[in-house]
């Protein structure tokens, strides 16, 4: 099948593509094919320009230079909508729907059918959006309203929005970063089905595994150059992970283990019973001085919840929290602060950074307030205070007064953890501290990790990645449904065998 | 087909009916809210004064409230887009000053009227274009257009102008006897119809869908090819032409024009339109809610009329209703965001 491939015309092709930003270039001269009926994989680290590729595909984003054929002809986009009328389709990584309206809407809304008067037909509607849904093996009832339903439901009918034009090109951009194993599988046979009907599918996704399992080809873009074009099943993926990084694959594969805390170092958190429902019961844990606790659970198994319940987000409607062996009640993350324990949401755009202001602004923020209005911290102690961070992190670019919205994924990350060690805690709570950021940065955090417990800090490790809860993890806390069921050494376990612990409740029946 | 497909079909059709309505007909709820406020009102009204509800009050309320009733359809739409129109009582009045002056001078009810209602489109249009053109905040841009429409309304008279015209003061005047006390007058017949026109374009045209649309989220309403731009100003042409419409019933209805007319009319339409189920958030609510909402404005008037007490109770009455709502659909909004 590939080598008939390679014969034929490619359907989409775009040669020479160049996107300038003022000084930057973002997209340099980069050649790019996609064939009817391949899943293709656009894989890059953050700033390679994944993204900028995508915009220019799409109509969101001129090219300064190169250009862009559909089927053998030049296209030119103004807007998103013009290349959906074209063919290529976009489904983006927040779902861009309309909650508030039926699920028959959002699949047909701007093309509703419409009756001799010009009033829209609804009974034609929601036949639309049914047989669109149909087409796709899904049953999901088209006068309900979206909303309603759960996230991986409202990807699949944003799917269906996207290919119920006569669709050619689809684009998936990071489809899966909110979908639990069996959603994802879901979307995968729906992706199989658009390609057995000719679609061209370009899947860009931060989970190798996903991109191994479902792709065709890989394009490998680094700093705004083409790096190569590779059949999946002829690259490596420690190959693949050089070719983005530009790095040597022996310093990743090399296995950074940090230091086990000493035996008789004191239990600096400990939590017993700890209930905050829906979502956590009865959750015991400890935490040692200078250990990394590793989290490991599904989607929904209460990661999250039990990271708001020990560092006084929400609120404890049972169970006890013991700081240094004193009991303690953490009412709210202020006074949770003010006791060493600190949380980094998930959500570091909407929960933690303001993208508006400065570096500089970002880190200081917490400790300002800690201090309150009234006793300011002179603004060259700030700057001093601020840049010794930027460098100890090694965040870049090293320039406090650009806003934060401007750095990368892993940088700002870095600027969020600054800010949570500008307060000097003695437990740390990281929800998620990697996701979304890429390979390089990922493992740079990790290290990052594995150092300040080093230094003596508790640090509570939660992810959704089990490879890196165990490279960073002393220990590994597994949850189930809202339980920690265990809690083991993370020496000698392999992905495998923790994955096999985190699903065995769910994988009894299997 | 395949046994991964089964995990979330077979989750599905496991539905039960009483989930497939809420997941169907969830904004509905604070209409029926409204409805049951409203009953209540009613039936505890008939049991304290024994009778009360009669065929004549019920024709009256709608007489007294039909201008309020066109304002709160023309607001609904401005609302749906999650914007707000702040102008629509001094345009009511503003209008029907310029009415009232242009009849004196001899012009002719079937020019006068639409002009008036152009006149209202027209600083509806204003409105639009600093809210979607200048990005300006509809609270701000709207408070302009109130200032101005208010401003105006002095510059064509500081007193009242009366309104001799026969065609305007037939519209008020007339009752069109159903029997048994039943009536209706042309305004009542003509505020149904605006009722109609409201529920019909928002239910059943591109626009209205689209007004819904940009009030769920109007970065997704873009991304999806949807003329927002043009739907957003529509929005505001819509309620200043409404606001022109009440200017016309409102002069009818005084048989006067007074430049102090309608002050916080505004405010009274926004509470209607929010009692009546429209989330102030936009993208949720209906025209139909809307009307209940000024019904049950006009039955609070109307009960404390009855009570003899004064009529400041209305004000406070409406005010503790509307801090309701609000606080009921702040609840239902965050219970269907913790449901995510």
């Amino acid at each position: 099948m590939m080598s008939t491939m390679e014969d034929a015309q490619p359907l989409v092709q775009v040669t020479g593509a160049t996107v300038r930003f003022r000084s930057d270039t973002a997209l340099d001269g980069v050649d790019f094919r996609m064939f009817a009926g391949e899943v293709h994989s656009l894989m890059g680290e953050n700033g390679a320009g994944k993204s900028t590729l995508i915009k220019a595909l799409t109509g969101a984003l001129a090219l300064d230079a190169g250009e862009v054929r559909l089927g053998g002809e030049v296209v030119r986009f103004a807007t998103p909508h013009d290349a959906h009328l074209a063919g290529i389709s976009t489904v983006y990584q927040e779902i861009d729907l309309l909650p508030n309206l039926t699920v028959a809407e959002n699949i047909a809304l701007g093309r509703e059918p419409r009756n001799r008067v010009g009033a829209i037909d609804w009974a034609a509607t929601r036949r639309l959006a049914h047989d669109a849904l149909a087409a796709l093996g899904l049953e999901i009832d088209p006068a309900s309203v979206l909303g309603t339903h759960p996230l991986a439901v409202q990807q699949l009918v944003a799917i269906a929005r996207a290919i119920s034009t006569d669709v050619k090109v689809l684009v998936l951009d990071e489809p899966t970063s909110s979908l639990d194993f069996d959603e994802v599988a879901e979307l995968f046979r729906v992706i199989r089905e658009l390609k057995a009907r000719g679609v061209a599918i370009l899947f860009v996704s931060h989970f190798l595994d996903q991109v191994y399992e479902i792709c065709d080809r890989i394009t490998v873009l680094r700093n705004g150059r083409l790096v190569g074009e590779y059949l999946t099943t002829e690259l490596l993926r420690i190959d693949l992970v050089q070719k983005m990084l530009g790095r040597s694959a022996a310093a990743l594969a090399e296995r950074q283990t940090f230091d086990a805390p000493d035996d008789d170092s004191s239990v600096t958190l400990s939590a017993r019973g700890v209930t905050v429902l829906p979502g956590i019961a009865d959750a015991d844990v400890d935490l040692v001085e200078g250990e990394v606790l590793g989290v490991a659970g599904l989607l929904g198994s209460g990661r999250t919840k039990l990271a708001r319940a020990l560092t006084g987000v929400d609120r404890l409607e049972a169970g006890i929290i013991r700081i240094d062996g004193q009991e303690r009640r953490l009412s709210s993350p202020r006074r949770a602060l003010s006791l060493g324990v600190v949380y980094s949401s998930e959500n570091r755009r909407t929960e933690g950074l303001i993208g508006e202001l400065s570096v500089l602004e970002n880190i200081t923020l917490a400790l300002q307030a800690q201090r309150g209005v009234l006793r300011r911290i002179r603004s060259a102690r700030q700057r001093e205070l601020a840049a010794s961070w930027v460098e100890a992190l090694d965040i870049r670019p090293p320039d406090l007064d650009r806003p934060v919205a401007s750095l990368s994924g892993g940088n700002q990350q870095k600027v969020l953890l600054a800010r949570l060690l500008a307060l000097s805690p003695r437990v740390i709570v990281l929800d998620e501290p990697t996701r979304g950021i890429d390979v390089g940065a990922k493992v740079e955090i990790q290290n990052l990790v594995g150092e300040l417990a080093d230094n003596g800090l508790s640090v509570v490790f939660i992810s959704a990645e089990l490879e890196e809860v165990l490279r960073v993890g002393t220990r590994v806390a597994i949850l189930q449904d809202g339980r920690v069921v265990d809690v083991v050494p993370s020496e000698g376990l392999t992905t495998d065998s923790l994955l096999a612990m985190v699903a065995r409740s769910e994988g009894d029946e299997a | 087909m395949t046994s991964t497909q089964t995990v979330l079909t077979g989750e599905l059709r496991a539905v039960t009916r009483p989930h497939r309505f809420m997941a169907r007909h969830a904004s509905w709820i604070p209409v029926f809210a409204a409805v049951g406020i409203l009953v209540a009102m009613v039936v505890g009204a008939q049991l304290y004064f024994g009778k009360f509800l009669t065929p004549r009050l019920v024709s009256s309320i709608l007489l007294d409230n039909s201008y309020l009733l066109i304002l709160a359809v023309g607001m609904t739409f401005v609302i749906l887009t999650g914007g707000i129109d702040l102008s629509v009582g001094a345009v009511m009045s503003f209008t029907g000053m310029m009415g009232a002056s242009l009849l004196r001078q001899g012009l002719p009810s079937s020019v006068v009227a639409p002009t008036m209602l152009a006149t209202g489109a027209l600083i509806g249009l204003g409105v639009g274009v600093l809210v979607q053109y200048f990005d300006v905040q509809p609270f701000i841009a709207s408070l302009a257009g109130m200032f101005l429409a208010r401003g105006l309304g002095f510059v064509v008279s500081l007193n009242s102008i009366k309104v001799t015209d026969r065609p305007i003061l037939w519209l008020q005047g007339t009752r069109l006897q159903a029997g048994s006390g039943w009536y209706i007058t042309p305004t009542g017949i003509i505020a149904l119809l605006v009722v109609l026109v409201g529920a019909g374009l928002l239910a059943y045209t591109r626009f209205g869908r689209t007004v819904y649309a940009v009030g769920g989220n109007e970065q997704s309403a873009r991304l999806m090819g949807l003329p927002v731009a043009r739907t957003k100003l529509l929005a505001y042409v819509v309620s200043g032409t409404c606001a022109g419409l009440a200017g016309v019933i409102f002069t009818a209805y005084t048989g006067a024009a007074y430049p102090l007319n309608g002050i916080g009319t505004e405010l009274d339409t926004i509470a209607a339109v929010v009692i009546g189920g429209t989330l102030l958030t936009g993208g949720s609510g209906f025209v139909v809610g809307s009307m209940i909402g000024v019904f049950v404005y006009g039955m609070i008037k109307t009960i404390i009329n009855f009570l003899g007490v004064d009529q400041s109770w209305t004000r406070i009455t409406i005010g503790a209703l509307l801090l309701l709502f609000v606080v009921v659909q702040r609840l239902i909004v965050a219970r269907s965001a913790r449901r995510r």
